[in-house]
């Protein structure tokens, strides 16, 4: 589907660093949301979760071609999502955190998402044009997923005083891996120098907004701790991947090459 | 054997979206482009939604389709860009949704009900009312979302505007 572009060595090892980073980030989170498959709160709520998981899923096969295409080594996407361990994934802290109640799932989804949503828009103005069409493609996905999250951080928060506890827990809990979103690494640094890539610091301001429209609406309070967790852009993950990995690389890892 | 792509289109419109029997890949938008040379047949498709499970078995029924009027080398391909909108659904399509019991894609709406910004005010294909509500943004497949009508009650799926 795509056609590699020319980049110096440096630059190419940094955008397939960033393009694993956007496919395990997707994967990773739309497996979480499938392991809520059969056990949401409700039926409705629990075929939404679903749909998140097919269209992330759907966002990752399309990142991991890319990276396969500009890695070069033949290697498919199956191959970069089933054969490389914790260490060698790229996503983001805050995906691989355990779903929690629903209330904790749902307000990760919202973090994500409001990061999602204006980061993708950025990169639809990347001067790589097949990143730009993949996050035209996903953005269309991600601002729907935006008013789901942002619907039901409210609803929860502005509920009863139980919604209103697990969600000021669910706060607690996954508040530390929110920096690690709009902060750059150094292949942010790079690409973003290129063009490739947005400069993270114009995402920042606009999650910030985001985040406090919708909590302030769910009658949340931002909680009072600068201290952020970070490592996922670099491989160094929190101890929950490791398991994760071991249950969704099971078939191949165990059966190699297996198919359907 | 070649025939025009008049012909081409046709044999298309008779293979249908394996989630929503009732219209074409054709009605649906995905078949984007047809080409012919001396090798065979490319047809382009594109995805309604990056993970929708159906893009594998179009691509096959596609080919399988030509293949059975004698085309040899039918090569079915994806492409992302330009994205797929709900702009792409045919007229016809849209009314074979709404006899299917589908409520076609409408326009979005600014309502005081909404929180976030635009919302489409959706009729009910039973009835036609507009006193309808959204049980859910989302419904059996990506691309629907669950709503109910409150003059006749009935639950229908609604076939969400994507742009």
């Amino acid at each position: 589907m795509f056609v590699a572009n020319r980049y110096p060595e440096e630059v190419n090892a940094a955008l397939s660093d960033f393009l694993l980073r956007m496919a395990d980030t997707s994967l990773v989170l739309g497996h979480r949301l499938s392991e809520w498959c059969g056990h949401g709160p409700i039926l409705e709520q629990d075929i939404a979760m679903s749909n998140l998981a097919l269209d992330l899923i759907g966002q990752a096969r399309n990142w991991y071609q890319l990276a396969a295409t500009q890695l070069g080594q033949g290697q498919s996407e199956d191959d970069l999502a089933y054969l490389r361990d914790a260490g060698q994934y790229r996503n983001l802290l805050l995906v691989e955190v355990p779903n929690g109640d629903f209330g904790q799932t749902v307000l990760r989804q919202f973090f994500f998402d409001a990061y999602h949503y204006h980061y993708l828009q950025a990169l639809t103005e990347s001067g790589d044009e097949n990143v730009a069409n993949i996050a035209i493609k996903s953005l269309k996905e991600a601002t729907y997923h935006l008013k789901w999250s942002s619907e039901w951080v409210i609803r929860l928060g502005d509920g009863i005083e139980e919604s209103h506890r697990r969600m000021e827990n669910a706060l607690r809990e996954l508040w530390e891996f929110t920096g690690e979103l709009t902060t750059p690494n150094a292949t942010d640094q790079l690409l973003a120098v290129m063009g490739l890539t947005p400069d993270l610091s114009l995402i920042r301001p606009l999650w910030e907004q985001q985040v406090q429209a919708v909590l302030a609406e769910a009658t949340l309070e931002i909680p009072n701790r600068a201290w952020m967790q970070k490592g996922g852009k670099n491989g160094i993950h929190t101890e929950h991947l490791g398991f994760l990995l071991a249950e969704m690389q099971f078939l191949q890892r165990a059966y190699p090459n297996c198919e359907w | 054997m070649q025939k025009n792509d008049h012909d081409i289109w046709q044999i298309l419109e008779s293979v249908h979206d394996p989630e929503i029997p009732v219209l074409s890949v054709v009605d649906l938008g995905v078949v984007r482009s047809v080409a012919q040379n001396e090798t065979g047949l490319e047809i382009k498709i594109t995805p309604t939604y990056s993970g929708c499970p159906a893009m594998d078995t179009i691509a096959l029924d596609i080919k399988s389709a030509l293949e059975q009027v004698g085309y040899k080398m039918v090569k079915v391909s994806l492409i992302l860009q330009p994205a797929w909108t709900t702009d792409w659904l045919s007229e016809a399509g849209k009314q074979k949704l709404l006899a299917y019991g589908i409520a076609p894609p409408v326009e979005p709406l600014t309502s005081t009900k909404a929180l976030f910004g635009a919302e489409p005010i959706v009729s009910c294909p039973q009835c036609s009312s507009q006193h309808t509500i959204m049980l859910s943004r989302f419904g059996s497949t990506a691309c629907k979302a669950l709503y109910r009508c409150e003059e006749c009650l009935e639950p229908f799926d609604y076939f969400k505007c994507l742009r």
